[in-house]
């Protein structure tokens, strides 16, 4: 299982780094959304309004959205399915591996988005930086989700755009508390409350991937 | 086998004996690639039953008989960003296989000078040769090819029908799609012919 899910996240971070879709394409959209979001506050608002976590974590969202999409798209592609089913890869492995490598692209998109926020949305740097755990924490299970979700709306008949209708009630605990710990980062309060849902919903959501991925994938 | 509750294939009766090569003919929607499919474990077979390999087709495990399967789809088959090379190497580490066979594969199927080209930068005809080579690392017992001469020139045809003939002479079997009856000198076929999802003849 862990040979197979290496393959598979080497060959889908390979695929990123060669086409670039990420760097170009759905970055770019975020930070957009980050500079409108700081315009929408504006100058007076940005730096002492609570909205930063937030709206840190409604950009985020879109970005995994797309992501998602971008990830099982790479399984997707005429041909593409069949001749990977008759390699017969472990399916708890293939989850593993999408995962993993969704979890390192959101890393980077989370940490680019982060110094937006410190620059666009200007939330405190020592704030953020603290915070910087449990958003990195939150960014692998909205991956593991995402994953699993993903493979349920574009591995058989469903249309794409079932993905953000679907995906929402499961991520929406999350988005919680990754914006409650940001925001007790940032101002005070609380943190490990909101590290323990995370935490709790990783691990559960990896056990139910590695359990009905191959499920999924045969519907 | 139904798609949206609508049988593709019906009263299909088909017996493939071992290490023979076996050509289904028949128009556009008869159910050729259906058929294939069907075969390889790729799809689910609702009604009926059938065995491939040793396996059930209702009530086996179809991952064990995909791994005993090779697949060249009319469509490519491959992660378009990555290069050849990176392609054959991701199915040969899969399959643990030495990625050595990666180069004899490249090199018997005429692309080895495209080795670092991107997939999707590949002609149909330069991608359905990948799509041998990736059969050939894969070296599995039931050969499925769905219109292998699609897109393939004279020389590509004649490459073809020589790789088809020490295939068989290995042991493997080989089931293909075809709109007509094979014209390959070497290679001795039964024809299985289709219409409207049932085999005519």
């Amino acid at each position: 299982m862990i040979r197979v899910a290496w393959l598979v996240a080497v060959k889908d971070l390979r695929i990123e780094a060669r086409s670039r879709v990420l760097l170009w394409q759905v970055l770019p959209f975020g930070v957009i959304a980050l500079l409108l979001a700081g315009l929408a506050l504006g100058p007076a608002q940005a730096g002492t309004s609570s909205a930063g976590p937030g709206l840190f974590y409604l950009v985020t969202l879109f970005v995994t959205l797309l992501m998602i999409n971008r990830s099982q798209s790479l399984e997707n592609a005429p041909g593409t399915r069949a001749s990977v089913a008759t390699l017969g890869l472990d399916p708890a492995g293939v989850f593993l591996g999408k995962a993993l490598a969704l979890t390192v692209e959101l890393w980077v998109s989370g940490l680019v988005l982060l110094g937006g926020s410190v620059l666009l949305l200007h939330t405190a740097l020592t704030g953020t930086l603290e915070a910087l755990p449990s958003i990195l924490v939150t960014l692998a299970t909205l991956a593991s989700a995402g994953t699993l979700y993903g493979a349920l709306t574009q591995g058989g008949d469903g249309p794409a755009t079932l993905l953000p209708v679907l995906t929402l009630p499961a991520f929406a605990p999350l988005l919680i508390a990754g914006e409650r710990s940001f925001s007790a980062a940032l101002h005070g309060g609380a943190l490990w409350e909101w590290w323990v849902v995370v935490v709790v919903a990783l691990v559960a959501y990896c056990a139910v991937g590695i359990l009905l991925y191959g499920v999924l994938e045969e519907s | 086998m139904l798609s949206r509750g609508f049988p593709l294939l019906s009263g299909v009766d088909l017996e493939v004996q071992r290490a023979t090569l076996t050509v289904v003919t028949g128009p556009n929607g008869a159910g050729k690639t259906s058929l294939l499919r069907l075969l390889g474990g790729l799809d689910p077979l609702h009604s009926g039953d059938g065995v491939v390999a040793g396996v059930d087709l209702r009530d086996g495990d179809r991952r064990l008989l995909r791994r005993r399967v090779g697949w060249l789809g009319h469509e490519g088959s491959f992660y378009a960003d990555l290069s050849v090379r990176e392609n054959l190497v991701f199915a040969a580490r899969a399959l643990e296989r030495p990625v050595g066979e990666v180069d004899g594969a490249l090199s018997r199927v005429g692309l080895e000078h495209r080795s670092h080209t991107t997939t999707k930068q590949l002609s149909a005809g330069q991608r359905r040769r990948l799509g041998l080579a990736w059969l050939l690392v894969r070296r599995p017992e039931l050969w499925l090819l769905d219109e292998p001469y699609a897109s393939l020139d004279d020389a590509g045809r004649e490459f073809f029908d020589g790789l088809l003939g020490e295939v068989l002479a290995g042991g493997a079997t080989v089931v293909v799609s075809a709109h007509d009856p094979l014209r390959a000198a070497n290679l001795v076929a039964r024809t299985v012919r289709m219409v409207g999802g049932r085999v005519s003849a």
